[in-house]
C-alpha cells in the first residue's frame, strides 16, 4: 500500500459519499429508549403485579436504598453506553454507574447477610428470578444495541457490556415488583449470576455483530 | 472571553461551524479566506479545527467536494497519529487507510457543534491501536519463513523446491567441507587457480588434488541437492 493507493482511496470515498443523518445528542437517544422503556415496565407493574404487597414491602427503607441504587445504576450505565459508542467521548463515562452498583451490591448484600442467619441456605425462588432477568434482560439488552450500532462504536464490546449492565440493572429493579419476598444468600447470588449472564451474552453478542461491522 | 478548543461546548452549532464559506478553487478544492489547509494548521489549531468541521458538516450534507478536501487536509495529521504508534512507513499506510475508511463509516457521528480534531484523532488512535494488537497478535502465533515452500511425501519432489539458491548457501556448504577438500575448492573454484600452479602452492600432486576436487563436488552435490548420483 502506497501514498497513490491512499489518494486512490480518498477519491474512490469522496465520489461514493452520499448524504448522512447526524445521530441526535446521546443523552436524547438514551432518554428516548429510557423512556419507552419505563413506559412498558410501568404498564407491565400495573397490570401484572400484586401492587398492594410491593407497598407493604416498599415500607422498608434499607429495600428502598436497594431499588433506587438499582434504578439508578441502570439508567446511568445506558446514558454511559451512548457516550461510550462515540468515537470523541472519555472513556472516563464507563465510570458513571459504579456509585449507584457498590451502593446496590452493598445493600443487597447486607440484606443477604441478615436473612443468613435466620434462614442459612435456603433456595428462595432463584431459578424464577434468574429466568425473569435474562427474560427481561435479552429482549431489552437487543432493543439497546440496535441503537447502539447506530453509531458503529469503535470499542464494540465495552459499549455492549456497559449496555448489558444497564438492562441488567433495570430488570433487577422490574423483577422487585414480582419478587414479594427479601432476597436470600443464594438468590443475591442467582441475581448476579443472571445479571452478569446478560451482561456477557451483550458483551459476546457485540463481539460477533458490532465488532464485525467495526472491521 | 477566550475559547479554547476541545473544551468549547455550545447547546447550538456555534455559527462559524454551520455556515461554510469555503469557494473553490482552480484545482477542484476548496480554500478559505486565502489559506491553504497546511498554513492555517501552522496558524492555529483553532481556525484549522473550524475549517475541517464546516467541511465535515458539508461533507454529511453531501457535499463530496468538501469531502475530498477534508480527507487530503487531514491526511498528514491523520499519518502524525498513525506514525505515534507505529513506526514502519508501510504499515503507515495500511493503518491511515484504515483510519479513512473508519472515518467514511462513522462520519454520521460527527457533531458540527463539537471541534473536529479530538473526534478524528480518536478514531486514528483507536485504529492504530487495533492494528498493533492484531499484528502483535500474529507476530506472536505465526513464523514468517522465507524458505518454507510447499513440500510433497515424494522426496523426490521436494529437491527443486529444497535446493539452496543463494551463494549464501553455498558457502556454508563449501565451509563444512572436510579440510582437503574445501582446500581444492578454495585454491581451484574460488581462487581460479590452475593444477600446476595450485600443486606449486600447496606441495600436493596434481592427482591429490584432482581427487580431492572431484570428492569435494560429489559431497557438494550430495548435500545441496540430496542427489546420490
Amino acid at each position: 500500500m502506497t501514498e497513490s493507493d491512499t489518494t486512490r482511496l480518498i477519491e474512490a470515498l469522496a465520489a461514493k459519499a452520499q448524504p448522512v443523518r447526524r445521530l441526535r445528542p446521546p443523552a436524547l437517544r438514551a432518554a428516548l429508549w429510557l423512556g419507552a422503556v419505563g413506559v412498558l415496565i410501568a404498564l407491565a407493574i400495573w397490570l401484572f403485579s400484586d401492587l398492594t404487597l410491593s407497598m407493604q414491602r416498599f415500607q422498608n427503607a434499607r429495600l428502598d436504598w436497594e431499588m433506587a441504587a438499582m434504578l439508578l445504576t441502570g439508567i446511568l450505565a445506558v446514558i454511559a453506553a451512548f457516550h461510550l459508542s462515540l468515537p470523541d467521548r472519555s472513556a472516563l463515562w464507563a465510570l458513571l454507574p459504579l456509585p449507584p452498583l457498590a451502593l446496590w451490591l452493598a445493600t443487597t448484600g447486607y440484606n443477604c447477610y441478615r436473612h443468613w442467619f435466620t434462614d442459612g441456605w435456603a433456595l428462595g425462588s432463584s431459578w424464577d428470578c434468574l429466568k425473569f432477568i435474562v427474560g427481561v434482560g435479552v429482549p431489552l439488552g437487543v432493543s439497546l444495541l440496535y441503537l447502539l450500532h447506530r453509531a458503529s462504536p469503535l470499542m464494540p464490546v465495552r459499549v455492549a457490556t456497559m449496555a448489558g449492565l444497564g438492562v441488567a440493572s433495570i430488570a433487577a429493579f422490574a423483577l422487585q415488583f414480582f419478587h414479594p419476598f427479601d432476597v436470600t444468600f443464594l438468590d443475591l447470588g442467582t441475581q448476579l449470576a443472571a445479571s452478569a449472564l446478560v451482561v456477557l451474552a451483550t458483551g459476546g453478542y457485540e463481539r460477533l455483530t458490532l465488532s464485525r461491522g467495526a472491521r | 472571553m477566550a475559547v479554547i478548543a476541545g473544551r468549547c461546548r455550545a447547546a447550538r452549532p456555534h455559527p462559524a461551524y454551520r455556515t461554510p464559506t469555503y469557494s473553490p478553487t482552480s484545482g477542484g478544492g476548496y480554500t478559505y479566506a486565502g489559506m491553504s489547509g497546511t498554513a492555517r494548521l501552522e496558524a492555529g489549531g483553532i481556525e484549522a479545527d473550524r475549517a475541517w468541521s464546516r467541511l465535515m458538516a458539508a461533507a454529511q450534507d453531501g457535499d463530496r467536494k468538501a469531502y475530498e478536501t477534508l480527507l487530503r487536509e487531514t491526511l498528514p495529521y491523520i499519518r502524525n497519529v498513525v506514525r505515534s504508534l507505529h513506526s514502519r512507513p508501510e504499515r503507515v499506510d495500511e493503518v491511515t487507510q484504515d483510519v479513512l475508511l473508519t472515518v467514511h463509516r462513522v462520519r454520521h457521528t460527527y457533531d458540527p457543534a463539537r471541534p473536529f480534531r479530538p473526534w478524528l484523532a480518536a478514531i486514528a488512535r483507536r485504529r492504530a491501536i487495533d492494528a498493533l494488537r492484531r499484528h502483535r497478535r500474529t507476530e506472536t502465533h505465526e513464523i514468517s519463513d522465507q524458505y518454507a515452500y510447499e513440500t510433497f511425501v515424494d522426496a523426490a519432489a521436494n529437491r527443486h523446491a529444497e535446493m539452496p539458491t543463494t551463494a549464501k548457501d553455498l558457502s556454508i556448504a563449501i565451509a563444512d567441507l572436510p579440510a582437503q577438500q574445501r582446500e581444492a575448492v578454495q585454491l581451484l573454484k574460488v581462487r581460479g587457480l590452475s593444477l600446476a600452479e595450485a600443486s606449486a602452492e600447496t606441495g600436493k600432486s596434481i592427482a591429490a588434488l584432482k581427487v580431492n576436487m572431484h570428492r569435494a563436488v560429489k559431497t557438494l552435490r550430495q548435500r545441496l541437492t540430496g542427489d546420490e548420483s
